[in-house]
Protein backbone atom coordinates (compact mmCIF):
# COMPACT_ATOMS: atom_id res chain seq x y z
CA UNK A 1 0.00 0.00 0.00
CA UNK A 2 1.60 3.32 -1.12
CA UNK A 3 1.90 6.11 0.97
CA UNK A 4 2.67 9.77 0.41
CA UNK A 5 3.33 11.03 4.25
CA UNK A 6 2.95 7.67 5.83
CA UNK A 7 3.50 9.15 8.91
CA UNK A 8 0.97 11.93 9.32
CA UNK A 9 -1.80 9.34 7.29
CA UNK A 10 -0.98 6.28 9.70
CA UNK A 11 -0.41 8.45 12.78
CA UNK A 12 -2.36 6.82 15.71
CA UNK A 13 -5.27 8.17 16.95
CA UNK A 14 -4.30 9.74 20.11
CA UNK A 15 -1.22 11.44 18.80
CA UNK A 16 -3.72 12.65 15.62
CA UNK A 17 -6.48 14.35 18.21
CA UNK A 18 -3.75 16.01 20.54
CA UNK A 19 -2.14 17.35 17.11
CA UNK A 20 -5.87 18.43 16.17
CA UNK A 21 -6.35 19.76 19.39
CA UNK A 22 -2.80 22.03 19.41
CA UNK A 23 -3.99 23.34 15.86
CA UNK A 24 -7.76 24.07 16.61
CA UNK A 25 -6.23 25.92 19.46
CA UNK A 26 -3.84 28.04 17.36
CA UNK A 27 -6.78 28.69 14.96
CA UNK A 28 -9.30 29.62 17.47
CA UNK A 29 -6.92 32.20 18.71
CA UNK A 30 -5.90 33.87 15.43
CA UNK A 31 -9.68 34.16 14.28
CA UNK A 32 -10.55 35.78 17.48
CA UNK A 33 -7.50 38.32 17.88
CA UNK A 34 -7.39 39.23 14.11
CA UNK A 35 -11.20 38.46 12.18
CA UNK A 36 -13.75 40.97 13.84
CA UNK A 37 -16.85 39.22 12.75
CA UNK A 38 -15.15 35.80 14.40
CA UNK A 39 -15.08 38.17 17.80
CA UNK A 40 -18.11 39.74 18.10
CA UNK A 41 -19.70 36.23 17.20
CA UNK A 42 -17.49 34.33 20.45
CA UNK A 43 -18.63 37.49 22.34
CA UNK A 44 -22.18 37.43 21.20
CA UNK A 45 -21.78 33.39 22.36
CA UNK A 46 -19.93 34.33 25.76
CA UNK A 47 -16.99 32.19 24.79
CA UNK A 48 -13.16 33.01 24.58
CA UNK A 49 -10.97 30.34 22.75
CA UNK A 50 -9.00 29.86 26.01
CA UNK A 51 -12.39 27.99 27.32
CA UNK A 52 -12.23 25.41 24.83
CA UNK A 53 -10.09 22.57 26.75
CA UNK A 54 -10.72 19.41 24.25
CA UNK A 55 -11.68 18.72 21.03
CA UNK A 56 -15.68 17.70 22.35
CA UNK A 57 -15.82 21.27 23.59
CA UNK A 58 -16.20 22.43 19.93
CA UNK A 59 -19.73 22.24 20.14
CA UNK A 60 -19.74 25.66 22.21
CA UNK A 61 -18.91 27.37 19.47
CA UNK A 62 -20.91 29.36 17.23
CA UNK A 63 -21.45 27.51 13.58
CA UNK A 64 -20.47 29.77 10.87
CA UNK A 65 -22.65 29.59 7.44
CA UNK A 66 -22.41 30.66 3.95
CA UNK A 67 -24.00 33.78 4.86
CA UNK A 68 -21.25 34.42 7.28
CA UNK A 69 -19.04 34.59 3.98
CA UNK A 70 -21.07 37.93 2.78
CA UNK A 71 -20.50 39.95 6.05
CA UNK A 72 -17.45 41.97 5.52
CA UNK A 73 -17.51 40.71 2.19
CA UNK A 74 -14.67 40.22 0.68
CA UNK A 75 -11.93 40.47 2.88
CA UNK A 76 -13.46 40.32 6.25
CA UNK A 77 -12.54 36.67 7.35
CA UNK A 78 -8.98 37.14 6.45
CA UNK A 79 -6.21 36.75 9.21
CA UNK A 80 -3.87 37.75 7.00
CA UNK A 81 -3.37 41.08 4.99
CA UNK A 82 -3.82 41.09 0.72
CA UNK A 83 -0.13 41.24 0.49
CA UNK A 84 -0.01 37.23 1.62
CA UNK A 85 -2.85 36.01 -0.56
CA UNK A 86 -2.20 34.51 -4.11
CA UNK A 87 -5.30 33.20 -5.38
CA UNK A 88 -9.13 33.13 -4.92
CA UNK A 89 -11.46 30.90 -5.53
CA UNK A 90 -15.07 31.27 -5.87
CA UNK A 91 -17.89 29.23 -5.49
CA UNK A 92 -21.02 30.55 -7.21
CA UNK A 93 -23.63 31.39 -4.23
CA UNK A 94 -27.18 32.08 -4.05
CA UNK A 95 -27.12 35.46 -3.15
CA UNK A 96 -25.56 36.46 -6.18
CA UNK A 97 -22.30 37.20 -5.08
CA UNK A 98 -20.10 34.43 -4.59
CA UNK A 99 -18.49 32.74 -1.90
CA UNK A 100 -14.63 33.98 -2.46
CA UNK A 101 -11.92 32.01 -0.92
CA UNK A 102 -8.69 33.13 -0.57
CA UNK A 103 -5.44 31.51 -0.89
CA UNK A 104 -2.13 32.16 0.60
CA UNK A 105 1.22 30.47 -0.69
CA UNK A 106 1.16 28.03 2.35
CA UNK A 107 -2.72 26.79 1.87
CA UNK A 108 -1.58 26.47 -2.16
CA UNK A 109 1.07 24.35 -1.30
CA UNK A 110 -0.87 22.39 1.43
CA UNK A 111 -3.75 21.86 -0.54
CA UNK A 112 -1.25 20.38 -3.26
CA UNK A 113 -0.19 18.29 -0.59
CA UNK A 114 -3.76 16.66 0.75
CA UNK A 115 -4.02 16.13 -3.13
CA UNK A 116 -0.98 14.68 -3.19
CA UNK A 117 -1.84 11.94 -0.63
CA UNK A 118 -5.16 11.04 -2.24
CA UNK A 119 -3.71 10.38 -5.65
CA UNK A 120 -0.91 7.86 -4.05
CA UNK A 121 -3.43 6.32 -2.32
CA UNK A 122 -5.29 5.15 -4.84
CA UNK A 123 -1.74 3.79 -6.96
CA UNK A 124 -1.09 6.95 -9.11
CA UNK A 125 2.41 8.22 -9.18
CA UNK A 126 5.23 9.77 -10.81
CA UNK A 127 5.38 8.65 -14.95
CA UNK A 128 1.42 8.89 -15.49
CA UNK A 129 -0.61 11.16 -17.16
CA UNK A 130 -4.07 12.72 -15.86
CA UNK A 131 -6.40 14.32 -18.20
CA UNK A 132 -7.93 16.67 -15.99
CA UNK A 133 -11.59 17.41 -17.49
CA UNK A 134 -12.86 19.56 -14.39
CA UNK A 135 -13.51 23.34 -15.64
CA UNK A 136 -10.48 26.02 -15.33
CA UNK A 137 -11.15 29.07 -13.83
CA UNK A 138 -12.85 30.93 -10.37
CA UNK A 139 -13.89 26.88 -9.58
CA UNK A 140 -11.55 24.94 -7.19
CA UNK A 141 -11.84 21.34 -8.72
CA UNK A 142 -9.22 21.60 -11.45
CA UNK A 143 -6.94 24.17 -10.15
CA UNK A 144 -6.07 22.00 -6.73
CA UNK A 145 -5.83 18.61 -9.08
CA UNK A 146 -3.59 20.36 -11.19
CA UNK A 147 -1.12 21.66 -8.23
CA UNK A 148 -1.48 18.01 -6.36
CA UNK A 149 -0.87 15.80 -9.46
CA UNK A 150 2.18 17.97 -10.27
CA UNK A 151 3.52 17.70 -7.03
CA UNK A 152 3.50 13.84 -7.26
CA UNK A 153 5.59 13.71 -10.54
CA UNK A 154 2.19 13.26 -12.49
CA UNK A 155 1.91 14.55 -16.14
CA UNK A 156 -0.91 16.82 -16.21
CA UNK A 157 -3.21 17.53 -19.29
CA UNK A 158 -5.15 20.33 -18.52
CA UNK A 159 -8.02 19.42 -20.86
CA UNK A 160 -11.16 21.11 -18.99
CA UNK A 161 -14.46 20.18 -19.53
CA UNK A 162 -16.62 19.72 -22.86
CA UNK A 163 -15.33 19.11 -26.58
CA UNK A 164 -16.12 15.32 -26.08
CA UNK A 165 -14.06 14.37 -29.56
CA UNK A 166 -10.88 16.16 -28.35
CA UNK A 167 -10.89 14.68 -25.08
CA UNK A 168 -10.81 11.63 -26.82
CA UNK A 169 -8.39 12.29 -29.16
CA UNK A 170 -5.82 13.53 -26.26
CA UNK A 171 -6.58 10.37 -24.58
CA UNK A 172 -5.83 8.28 -27.54
CA UNK A 173 -2.86 10.43 -28.52
CA UNK A 174 -1.18 10.73 -25.21
CA UNK A 175 -2.23 7.26 -23.30
CA UNK A 176 -4.05 9.14 -20.51
CA UNK A 177 -3.95 6.83 -17.62
CA UNK A 178 -6.54 8.89 -15.24
CA UNK A 179 -9.01 11.03 -15.49
CA UNK A 180 -10.35 13.80 -13.06
CA UNK A 181 -14.40 14.32 -14.11
CA UNK A 182 -17.73 14.85 -13.28
CA UNK A 183 -19.86 11.92 -13.18
CA UNK A 184 -22.61 12.73 -15.49
CA UNK A 185 -19.24 13.94 -17.72
CA UNK A 186 -17.49 10.65 -17.48
CA UNK A 187 -20.53 9.14 -18.49
CA UNK A 188 -21.70 11.10 -21.20
CA UNK A 189 -17.88 10.47 -22.57
CA UNK A 190 -18.37 6.59 -21.71
CA UNK A 191 -20.96 6.23 -24.07
CA UNK A 192 -19.31 8.69 -26.42
CA UNK A 193 -16.61 5.98 -26.52
CA UNK A 194 -18.64 3.41 -27.13
CA UNK A 195 -20.83 4.76 -29.93
CA UNK A 196 -17.65 5.71 -32.11
CA UNK A 197 -17.17 1.91 -31.56
CA UNK A 198 -13.92 2.09 -29.58
CA UNK A 199 -13.04 -0.90 -27.27
CA UNK A 200 -12.19 1.22 -24.15
CA UNK A 201 -9.44 -1.61 -22.87
CA UNK A 202 -7.54 -2.24 -26.32
CA UNK A 203 -7.86 1.74 -27.33
CA UNK A 204 -6.58 3.38 -24.30
CA UNK A 205 -4.44 3.63 -21.27
CA UNK A 206 -6.96 4.46 -19.16
CA UNK A 207 -6.72 3.34 -15.37
CA UNK A 208 -8.67 5.19 -13.21
CA UNK A 209 -10.94 8.24 -13.13
CA UNK A 210 -11.36 10.66 -10.07
CA UNK A 211 -15.38 11.82 -9.82
CA UNK A 212 -16.22 14.53 -7.54
CA UNK A 213 -18.23 17.66 -7.61
CA UNK A 214 -21.71 16.24 -8.12
CA UNK A 215 -23.43 13.66 -6.55
CA UNK A 216 -24.05 10.18 -8.07
CA UNK A 217 -24.54 6.88 -6.80
CA UNK A 218 -22.70 3.76 -6.08
CA UNK A 219 -24.97 1.87 -9.43
CA UNK A 220 -23.62 4.60 -11.60
CA UNK A 221 -19.78 4.38 -10.03
CA UNK A 222 -20.17 0.45 -10.98
CA UNK A 223 -21.74 1.48 -14.74
CA UNK A 224 -18.77 3.72 -15.72
CA UNK A 225 -15.95 1.08 -13.81
CA UNK A 226 -17.72 -1.54 -16.57
CA UNK A 227 -18.33 0.82 -19.62
CA UNK A 228 -14.46 1.83 -19.25
CA UNK A 229 -12.78 -0.96 -17.81
CA UNK A 230 -10.96 0.92 -14.79
CA UNK A 231 -11.63 1.64 -11.34
CA UNK A 232 -12.91 4.83 -9.97
CA UNK A 233 -12.57 6.78 -6.68
CA UNK A 234 -15.39 9.47 -5.11
CA UNK A 235 -13.66 12.68 -4.28
CA UNK A 236 -15.15 15.04 -1.91
CA UNK A 237 -14.52 18.72 -1.20
CA UNK A 238 -16.12 21.89 -1.15
CA UNK A 239 -14.66 25.81 -2.51
CA UNK A 240 -14.88 27.10 0.93
CA UNK A 241 -12.49 23.82 2.21
CA UNK A 242 -9.99 24.20 -0.28
CA UNK A 243 -11.76 22.08 -3.33
CA UNK A 244 -11.07 18.59 -3.89
CA UNK A 245 -8.94 16.67 -1.65
CA UNK A 246 -10.80 17.12 1.51
CA UNK A 247 -12.13 13.58 1.46
CA UNK A 248 -11.23 11.08 -0.86
CA UNK A 249 -11.52 6.79 -1.53
CA UNK A 250 -8.38 4.23 -0.91
CA UNK A 251 -8.67 1.31 -3.09
CA UNK A 252 -11.03 -0.69 -0.34
CA UNK A 253 -13.76 2.02 -2.13
CA UNK A 254 -15.66 1.93 1.15
CA UNK A 255 -15.76 5.36 2.39
CA UNK A 256 -13.89 9.12 2.26
CA UNK A 257 -10.91 8.74 4.26
CA UNK A 258 -11.43 12.70 5.49
CA UNK A 259 -7.78 13.92 6.48
CA UNK A 260 -8.27 15.24 10.24
CA UNK A 261 -4.71 16.29 10.52
CA UNK A 262 -6.21 19.17 8.48
CA UNK A 263 -9.86 19.26 9.10
CA UNK A 264 -11.99 18.84 11.85
CA UNK A 265 -15.33 16.96 11.07
CA UNK A 266 -18.77 16.80 13.01
CA UNK A 267 -22.03 15.36 11.99
CA UNK A 268 -24.90 17.40 13.34
CA UNK A 269 -28.91 17.21 13.09
CA UNK A 270 -29.21 20.05 10.44
CA UNK A 271 -32.30 20.78 12.31
CA UNK A 272 -31.25 21.12 15.92
CA UNK A 273 -27.58 21.94 15.23
CA UNK A 274 -26.72 19.20 18.36
CA UNK A 275 -24.54 16.18 17.16
CA UNK A 276 -25.58 13.08 16.41
CA UNK A 277 -24.36 9.79 17.60
CA UNK A 278 -21.79 8.19 16.22
CA UNK A 279 -22.62 6.59 12.26
CA UNK A 280 -25.42 8.09 12.23
CA UNK A 281 -26.46 10.70 9.17
CA UNK A 282 -26.34 14.23 9.55
CA UNK A 283 -25.24 17.06 8.05
CA UNK A 284 -21.24 17.39 7.51
CA UNK A 285 -19.30 20.56 9.91
CA UNK A 286 -15.94 21.23 8.91
CA UNK A 287 -13.68 23.46 10.82
CA UNK A 288 -9.94 23.82 9.10
CA UNK A 289 -7.30 23.14 11.17
CA UNK A 290 -4.38 24.09 8.78
CA UNK A 291 -5.26 27.09 6.89
CA UNK A 292 -3.31 30.41 6.98
CA UNK A 293 -5.23 33.02 5.08
CA UNK A 294 -8.87 32.08 5.89
CA UNK A 295 -9.80 29.43 8.37
CA UNK A 296 -13.39 28.93 8.83
CA UNK A 297 -14.56 27.57 12.29
CA UNK A 298 -17.35 24.82 12.65
CA UNK A 299 -18.07 24.97 8.43
CA UNK A 300 -22.32 24.11 7.85
CA UNK A 301 -21.23 22.26 4.90
CA UNK A 302 -25.12 21.27 3.81
CA UNK A 303 -24.02 17.77 2.60
CA UNK A 304 -24.94 14.88 4.62
CA UNK A 305 -23.36 11.93 5.43
CA UNK A 306 -22.20 9.41 8.30
CA UNK A 307 -18.95 8.68 9.97
CA UNK A 308 -17.64 5.42 9.45
CA UNK A 309 -15.94 5.18 12.73
CA UNK A 310 -14.43 1.31 12.22
CA UNK A 311 -10.78 1.46 11.27
CA UNK A 312 -9.76 1.00 7.67
CA UNK A 313 -8.04 -2.13 5.95
CA UNK A 314 -5.77 0.71 4.00
CA UNK A 315 -3.83 1.01 7.62
CA UNK A 316 -4.72 5.12 7.20
CA UNK A 317 -6.24 6.49 10.61
CA UNK A 318 -7.81 9.07 9.40
CA UNK A 319 -11.62 8.27 9.66
CA UNK A 320 -13.77 7.97 6.39
CA UNK A 321 -17.76 9.61 5.66
CA UNK A 322 -19.89 7.62 3.26
CA UNK A 323 -20.25 9.43 -0.13
CA UNK A 324 -22.29 12.37 0.29
CA UNK A 325 -25.99 11.25 0.50
CA UNK A 326 -27.61 14.28 -0.19
CA UNK A 327 -27.53 17.63 0.08
CA UNK A 328 -29.93 19.70 2.59
CA UNK A 329 -30.76 21.49 -0.40
CA UNK A 330 -31.24 19.01 -3.12
CA UNK A 331 -33.32 17.23 -0.60
CA UNK A 332 -37.63 18.00 -1.33
CA UNK A 333 -40.55 17.27 0.07
CA UNK A 334 -43.41 15.73 -1.72
CA UNK A 335 -46.46 14.46 0.03
CA UNK A 336 -44.59 14.89 3.76
CA UNK A 337 -41.80 12.76 2.63
CA UNK A 338 -38.30 14.06 2.95
CA UNK A 339 -36.47 12.61 -0.60
CA UNK A 340 -33.46 12.78 -2.30
CA UNK A 341 -32.25 12.53 -5.79
CA UNK A 342 -29.66 10.09 -5.26
CA UNK A 343 -32.10 7.65 -3.80
CA UNK A 344 -34.23 7.97 -7.10
CA UNK A 345 -31.04 7.74 -8.72
CA UNK A 346 -29.60 4.65 -7.27
CA UNK A 347 -33.03 3.15 -7.75
CA UNK A 348 -33.39 3.85 -11.82
CA UNK A 349 -29.46 2.51 -12.26
CA UNK A 350 -30.25 -1.15 -10.86
CA UNK A 351 -33.30 -1.29 -13.62
CA UNK A 352 -32.50 -3.52 -16.73
CA UNK A 353 -34.03 -1.55 -19.46
CA UNK A 354 -33.36 2.13 -18.30
CA UNK A 355 -30.42 4.35 -19.63
CA UNK A 356 -28.17 6.66 -17.94
CA UNK A 357 -30.26 10.08 -18.53
CA UNK A 358 -33.47 10.82 -15.89
CA UNK A 359 -34.50 13.66 -14.34
CA UNK A 360 -37.50 14.80 -11.49
CA UNK A 361 -39.79 17.06 -12.33
CA UNK A 362 -41.83 19.10 -9.41
CA UNK A 363 -45.43 20.00 -10.22
CA UNK A 364 -47.21 20.44 -7.21
CA UNK A 365 -46.57 19.29 -3.72
CA UNK A 366 -48.14 15.76 -3.70
CA UNK A 367 -46.82 14.71 -6.84
CA UNK A 368 -43.12 14.18 -8.67
CA UNK A 369 -42.89 12.44 -12.45
CA UNK A 370 -40.01 10.80 -13.37
CA UNK A 371 -39.12 11.22 -16.37
CA UNK A 372 -36.80 8.30 -17.75
CA UNK A 373 -34.80 7.39 -20.39
CA UNK A 374 -35.00 3.88 -22.40
CA UNK A 375 -32.00 1.52 -23.29
CA UNK A 376 -32.12 1.52 -26.96
CA UNK A 377 -30.29 -2.01 -27.03
CA UNK A 378 -32.44 -3.80 -24.96
CA UNK A 379 -35.64 -2.75 -26.56
CA UNK A 380 -37.40 -5.26 -28.46
CA UNK A 381 -40.45 -3.92 -30.51
CA UNK A 382 -42.75 -5.27 -27.72
CA UNK A 383 -44.86 -2.73 -25.78
CA UNK A 384 -45.81 -5.40 -22.87
CA UNK A 385 -41.97 -5.15 -22.40
CA UNK A 386 -42.59 -1.36 -21.90
CA UNK A 387 -45.63 -1.32 -19.68
CA UNK A 388 -43.44 -4.28 -17.44
CA UNK A 389 -40.38 -1.43 -17.19
CA UNK A 390 -42.83 1.74 -16.21
CA UNK A 391 -44.50 -0.30 -13.72
CA UNK A 392 -41.17 -1.47 -12.22
CA UNK A 393 -40.11 2.08 -11.98
CA UNK A 394 -43.28 2.70 -10.27
CA UNK A 395 -43.21 -0.06 -7.80
CA UNK A 396 -39.39 -0.06 -6.97
CA UNK A 397 -40.20 4.26 -5.96
CA UNK A 398 -43.25 3.85 -4.33
CA UNK A 399 -41.65 0.90 -1.80
CA UNK A 400 -38.35 3.19 -1.60
CA UNK A 401 -39.88 6.36 -0.98
CA UNK A 402 -43.26 5.81 0.40
CA UNK A 403 -44.50 8.10 -2.79
CA UNK A 404 -46.01 6.96 -6.24
CA UNK A 405 -44.42 8.69 -8.83
CA UNK A 406 -45.58 9.16 -12.12
CA UNK A 407 -43.20 7.92 -14.62
CA UNK A 408 -42.75 8.78 -18.18
CA UNK A 409 -40.48 6.88 -20.74
CA UNK A 410 -38.45 8.32 -23.16
CA UNK A 411 -36.78 8.30 -26.29
CA UNK A 412 -32.78 7.98 -25.50
CA UNK A 413 -31.30 11.24 -26.16
CA UNK A 414 -34.44 13.46 -25.11
CA UNK A 415 -33.58 15.15 -22.13
CA UNK A 416 -30.91 17.63 -22.17
CA UNK A 417 -27.10 15.94 -22.12
CA UNK A 418 -24.78 17.28 -19.32
CA UNK A 419 -21.20 18.27 -20.03
CA UNK A 420 -21.18 19.58 -16.42
CA UNK A 421 -23.39 18.90 -13.60
CA UNK A 422 -26.53 17.71 -14.04
CA UNK A 423 -29.37 19.65 -13.42
CA UNK A 424 -31.76 16.24 -11.91
CA UNK A 425 -34.31 18.04 -10.47
CA UNK A 426 -36.55 20.57 -12.20
CA UNK A 427 -38.73 21.67 -9.23
CA UNK A 428 -41.38 24.18 -10.72
CA UNK A 429 -43.42 24.63 -7.64
CA UNK A 430 -44.86 27.94 -6.19
CA UNK A 431 -45.83 28.59 -2.78
CA UNK B 1 -42.07 -21.36 -46.10
CA UNK B 2 -40.66 -17.72 -45.76
CA UNK B 3 -40.82 -15.36 -42.80
CA UNK B 4 -40.91 -11.75 -42.86
CA UNK B 5 -39.46 -8.40 -40.74
CA UNK B 6 -41.23 -5.71 -38.89
CA UNK B 7 -39.79 -2.91 -37.76
CA UNK B 8 -40.75 -1.14 -34.53
CA UNK B 9 -40.19 1.73 -33.71
CA UNK B 10 -40.47 3.30 -29.83
CA UNK B 11 -41.92 6.53 -29.99
CA UNK B 12 -43.37 8.80 -27.30
CA UNK B 13 -46.79 9.86 -27.91
CA UNK B 14 -46.08 13.38 -28.75
CA UNK B 15 -47.17 15.52 -32.00
CA UNK B 16 -44.67 15.09 -34.71
CA UNK B 17 -43.39 11.34 -34.02
CA UNK B 18 -44.83 9.55 -36.69
CA UNK B 19 -43.80 12.25 -38.87
CA UNK B 20 -40.07 11.59 -37.87
CA UNK B 21 -40.16 8.09 -38.71
CA UNK B 22 -41.59 8.37 -42.01
CA UNK B 23 -39.60 11.35 -43.35
CA UNK B 24 -36.60 9.37 -42.73
CA UNK B 25 -38.38 6.26 -45.02
CA UNK B 26 -39.53 8.58 -47.30
CA UNK B 27 -36.17 10.51 -47.94
CA UNK B 28 -34.31 6.99 -48.52
CA UNK B 29 -37.44 6.11 -50.86
CA UNK B 30 -38.33 3.00 -48.89
CA UNK B 31 -41.85 2.02 -49.66
CA UNK B 32 -44.59 1.27 -46.21
CA UNK B 33 -46.95 -1.52 -46.67
CA UNK B 34 -48.04 -2.09 -43.53
CA UNK B 35 -48.15 -0.25 -40.51
CA UNK B 36 -49.92 -0.48 -37.32
CA UNK B 37 -49.72 2.01 -33.87
CA UNK B 38 -49.96 0.56 -30.52
CA UNK B 39 -50.14 3.22 -27.51
CA UNK B 40 -50.72 2.89 -23.78
CA UNK B 41 -50.77 5.75 -21.04
CA UNK B 42 -47.55 8.28 -22.47
CA UNK B 43 -45.74 6.14 -25.10
CA UNK B 44 -46.22 3.58 -27.61
CA UNK B 45 -44.64 1.41 -30.22
CA UNK B 46 -44.86 2.14 -34.30
CA UNK B 47 -44.80 -0.88 -36.68
CA UNK B 48 -44.07 -1.06 -40.39
CA UNK B 49 -43.29 -3.50 -43.25
CA UNK B 50 -40.97 -2.19 -45.92
CA UNK B 51 -39.66 -3.31 -49.11
CA UNK B 52 -36.09 -2.97 -47.61
CA UNK B 53 -36.02 -3.89 -44.13
CA UNK B 54 -32.51 -4.57 -43.41
CA UNK B 55 -31.94 -0.80 -44.95
CA UNK B 56 -34.61 0.49 -43.00
CA UNK B 57 -33.44 -0.39 -39.72
CA UNK B 58 -30.30 0.28 -40.53
CA UNK B 59 -30.95 3.80 -41.07
CA UNK B 60 -33.25 4.15 -38.66
CA UNK B 61 -30.78 3.21 -35.79
CA UNK B 62 -28.37 5.60 -37.09
CA UNK B 63 -30.42 8.58 -36.45
CA UNK B 64 -31.01 7.62 -33.20
CA UNK B 65 -34.23 6.11 -33.10
CA UNK B 66 -34.89 3.04 -30.45
CA UNK B 67 -35.24 0.23 -33.02
CA UNK B 68 -35.67 -2.91 -33.61
CA UNK B 69 -36.21 -5.74 -36.13
CA UNK B 70 -38.87 -8.25 -35.46
CA UNK B 71 -40.12 -11.38 -37.18
CA UNK B 72 -43.18 -12.28 -38.45
CA UNK B 73 -45.41 -14.31 -40.27
CA UNK B 74 -47.83 -12.58 -43.64
CA UNK B 75 -50.72 -15.42 -44.44
CA UNK B 76 -52.61 -14.44 -47.20
CA UNK B 77 -56.30 -14.33 -46.78
CA UNK B 78 -59.66 -13.69 -49.22
CA UNK B 79 -60.12 -9.91 -49.73
CA UNK B 80 -64.08 -10.73 -48.91
CA UNK B 81 -66.12 -11.08 -46.00
CA UNK B 82 -64.53 -13.90 -43.75
CA UNK B 83 -61.52 -13.50 -45.36
CA UNK B 84 -59.33 -13.19 -41.84
CA UNK B 85 -61.75 -15.40 -39.64
CA UNK B 86 -60.59 -18.19 -41.71
CA UNK B 87 -57.02 -17.34 -41.39
CA UNK B 88 -57.50 -16.43 -37.45
CA UNK B 89 -59.07 -19.47 -36.92
CA UNK B 90 -56.74 -21.91 -37.77
CA UNK B 91 -54.25 -19.79 -35.74
CA UNK B 92 -56.09 -20.54 -32.96
CA UNK B 93 -57.07 -24.00 -33.29
CA UNK B 94 -52.56 -24.01 -33.49
CA UNK B 95 -52.60 -22.37 -30.05
CA UNK B 96 -51.11 -19.31 -31.73
CA UNK B 97 -51.45 -16.46 -29.42
CA UNK B 98 -50.96 -12.81 -32.12
CA UNK B 99 -48.69 -10.61 -30.36
CA UNK B 100 -49.05 -8.02 -32.80
CA UNK B 101 -50.81 -7.64 -36.31
CA UNK B 102 -51.12 -5.71 -39.34
CA UNK B 103 -52.31 -5.79 -43.12
CA UNK B 104 -50.60 -5.83 -45.90
CA UNK B 105 -53.77 -5.27 -48.56
CA UNK B 106 -51.47 -6.02 -52.19
CA UNK B 107 -51.65 -5.62 -55.84
CA UNK B 108 -54.56 -3.53 -55.20
CA UNK B 109 -57.29 -5.44 -53.69
CA UNK B 110 -56.73 -8.65 -55.46
CA UNK B 111 -55.01 -10.27 -52.17
CA UNK B 112 -54.51 -8.98 -48.54
CA UNK B 113 -52.09 -10.70 -45.97
CA UNK B 114 -52.36 -10.69 -42.49
CA UNK B 115 -49.10 -10.10 -40.90
CA UNK B 116 -48.37 -11.38 -37.16
CA UNK B 117 -45.76 -11.33 -34.59
CA UNK B 118 -46.18 -14.17 -32.69
CA UNK B 119 -44.33 -15.33 -29.05
CA UNK B 120 -42.23 -18.49 -31.37
CA UNK B 121 -42.09 -17.86 -34.95
CA UNK B 122 -40.41 -20.79 -35.80
CA UNK B 123 -42.48 -23.00 -33.88
CA UNK B 124 -45.73 -20.96 -35.26
CA UNK B 125 -44.73 -21.53 -38.98
CA UNK B 126 -43.93 -25.42 -38.19
CA UNK B 127 -47.10 -26.12 -36.60
CA UNK B 128 -48.84 -23.64 -39.74
CA UNK B 129 -46.87 -26.28 -42.12
CA UNK B 130 -49.69 -28.25 -43.19
CA UNK B 131 -52.80 -26.00 -43.20
CA UNK B 132 -53.51 -25.26 -46.57
CA UNK B 133 -52.54 -21.62 -46.49
CA UNK B 134 -49.79 -19.10 -48.45
CA UNK B 135 -47.19 -17.40 -47.34
CA UNK B 136 -46.11 -13.93 -48.37
CA UNK B 137 -42.50 -14.08 -49.62
CA UNK B 138 -39.96 -11.65 -48.61
CA UNK B 139 -39.49 -11.44 -52.55
CA UNK B 140 -43.02 -10.60 -52.98
CA UNK B 141 -42.92 -7.21 -50.22
CA UNK B 142 -41.75 -4.49 -53.22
Amino acid sequence: MPFWNKEIETLERKKLRELQFERLQKTLRKVYQKVPHYKTKFNQAKIKPSDIKNLEDIYKLPFTTKEDLYVDYPFGLLTVSIDKLIRLHTSSGTTGKPKAIFFSKKDINNSAELIARCLVMTGAQRGEILQNSMTYGLFTGAFVMHYGAEKVGILVIPAGPGNTERQINLMRDFGTNMLHITPSYALYLASVIYDKGFDPKRDFKLKRAYLGAEPYSEETRRKIENMLGIDIYNCYGLTEMNGPGVGFECPYKSGLHIWEDNFLMEIINPETGEPVPEGEIGELVLTTLNREAMPLIRYRTRDLTRVIPEPCSCGRTHRRITRILGRSDDMFIVKGVNIFPQQIEQILMSIKGVAQNYQIVLESYDEMTIKVEIDRELFDGKIERLVKLKEEIIDKIRSATMVKPKVELLEPGTLPVSEGKAKRVIDNRTI
Amino acid sequence: MDKVYIISVFAENKPGRLERVTKVLAEANINILAFSITSTNGFGVIKFMVNRCQEAYKLLKEKGFTVSLNEAIGIEMKDQPGGLYEVVKILSSKGINIESASVYVAETRKKAYLIVEVEDTAKAMESLKEENLKFLKPQEIV
